[in-house]
């Protein structure tokens, strides 16, 4: 199989994705806008105005950068987790990959480029429903910043999905790691309060917290300013994107769990 | 050259099963091969590691010269499997599954199109082609299978019980559409529970039994096992079936 036709078993595992997610829009698009819309409402709204300020922006302003990024991380994260679970467990779908000459790399990098789609469509939604609640006054520090954040945090979540629906046996496996993982870190990792309004010990087990480099990172492309270094941000989600690929690499080549 | 060429090839589960004990055999380019076996036997197992979908514990596996562990990928662009279990997404169309199974051949869509209509077409599926899976029946939908494998033009095709639950004359139309693509050169693998079938169709058997082959060669050459005798009492059937229980059977 030369690199051509890689690429068309790529993109044809991308495309088969994407339209699935549109056809099920509601199931895949509203449930965030809708989340968020609540968040809004009650962080921003009816709680951000008796909170005042934030690291010097409204809290409704610096609420908003997290608010994203816990779409961004839920959603690319399901999306391949669920992809990858239900063609190897309901319809075993799968079969048509594995049968092919679709090499390991190719199987992964089609499973999260759908899941990649899905985060950052879900998160530009997001993004323009906030519009909305912050009066259009959004500051964009720096876009490429933010687009570049968002890009590497829906690989990194992506990528563990894919190894969350590698492992999982049935539909509660790949239900619990967001509920008891991944909801528990994002909620923890500064989507609603900046690290120095905590106390000492809160900060030292926040900062063992991989999200609150993401979301600060993120926060830092819309305010300007960070919790953290930027760079620091950017090591540790270079090092989760080589670790979580190794691990599908080495898991998908294996076939553990879709080969006997 | 031979399409198939399976050596010393085992399989023991995690479980603890041995469903393959040191199988050899070859399928030469162009044949109609029948593996025939009891349930249980390791037909399935072997056909699974020759298309990638179980791993194998030792032995060698090639597909037109090609070694499954050294060739993966040109040694799968020679396969198209119809598996014993429906394995396709019954909520995409049929259309859309055949497309997309070119795709992971590496097929682009502009050729993909128009050879998955033709195959749907030829194999009476085309009214059905742009309607979701879950409208087909349970012939249609082996049907589509069949499509989905010949879509990416295999030169070996695997037939693993294609015909189960599969009414008379549906199962017909099926053989009489591979005759025609069997003469074209296509070598098939088929295993099937209907030995009337395998005995009208393949040219050559391997009879599988508790994973070891029991018995193979040309199907004059099974069927000349038969000791010609016949029964007084109880059904008797075909030939080929009194050798297979001959060989298979635990009395």
């Amino acid at each position: 199989m030369n690199n051509y036709r890689r690429w068309i078993s790529f993109y044809t595992m991308v495309r088969r994705d994407v339209v699935r997610m549109f056809r099920i829009w509601v199931q895949t698009f509203l449930p965030s806008v809708v989340t968020s819309v609540l968040y809004f409402l009650v962080f921003g709204t009816v709680l951000g105005s008796r909170i005042g300020d934030m690291q010097g922006v409204p809290y409704m302003t610096f609420v908003v950068p997290g608010l994203v990024m816990l779409s961004i991380v839920t959603t690319s994260y399901s999306n391949t987790s669920f992809t990858f679970f239900s063609s190897k467990f309901f319809a075993r779908s799968i079969d048509e990959i594995l049968v092919s000459p679709t090499p390991p790399w190719v199987m992964i990098a089609g499973f999260i480029g759908g899941g990649l789609i899905r985060g950052l469509l879900t998160g530009a939604i997001v993004l323009l429903v906030s519009v909305f609640f912050t009066e259009l006054s959004l500051s964009v520090h720096s876009a490429l910043i933010i687009l570049g954040f968002a890009l590497l945090t829906c690989l990194v979540f992506a990528l563990a999905g894919l190894v969350n629906g590698i492992y999982a046996k049935s539909i509660d496996g790949i239900n619990l790691v967001p509920t008891f993982v991944l909801t528990p870190l994002v909620y923890l990792g500064g989507v609603f309060y900046s690290v120095h309004s905590l106390p000492a010990w809160w900060q030292a087990i926040t900062y063992a917290n991989p999200l609150f480099y993401l979301i600060n990172g993120f926060r830092y492309g819309f305010l300007g300013t960070a919790d953290v270094s930027l760079w620091i941000s950017v090591a540790i989600l270079g090092t989760m994107i080589v670790v979580l690929v190794s691990i599908n690499w080495y898991l998908i080549r294996k076939g553990l769990g879709l080969r006997q | 050259m031979q399409a198939l060429s399976v050596s010393n090839l085992t399989k023991k589960y995690a479980s603890g099963t041995e469903a393959l004990k040191g199988v050899s055999l070859e399928i030469p380019e162009g044949d109609f091969f029948a593996l025939l076996g009891p349930n249980g036997a390791g037909k399935t197992t072997l056909i699974g590691i020759a298309t990638g979908l179980v791993n194998k514990t030792g032995g060698t596996v090639s597909v037109f010269g090609y070694d499954i562990d050294k060739n993966p990928e040109e040694a799968k662009a020679q396969l198209g499997l119809v598996g014993q279990e429906l394995n396709f997404n019954p909520f995409e169309k049929p259309f859309d599954i055949v497309v997309n199974q070119a795709g992971y051949y590496g097929i682009p869509r502009s050729k993909a199109i128009p050879r998955a209509k033709q195959l749907l077409e030829d194999l009476g599926l085309g009214e059905k082609m742009y309607q979701s899976g879950l409208t087909l029946s349970g012939g249609m939908k082996r049907r589509l299978m069949i499509a989905r494998a010949l879509v990416h033009e295999p030169r070996f095709l695997i037939l693993d019980e294609p015909t189960a639950g599969v009414d008379v004359e549906l199962r017909r139309s099926m053989w009489d559409y591979l005759k025609k693509l069997t003469a074209g050169g296509l070598t098939v693998l088929l295993t099937t529970h209907y030995l009337e079938e395998a005995e009208q169709l393949a040219s050559h058997v391997a009879i599988i039994n508790k994973g070891e082959i029991a018995a193979q060669g040309s199907m004059q050459e099974i069927l000349a096992m038969h000791d010609g005798s016949e029964s007084k009492d109880g059904y008797r059937g075909g030939k080929l079936e009194e050798v297979f229980l001959m060989l298979t059977s635990d009395k």
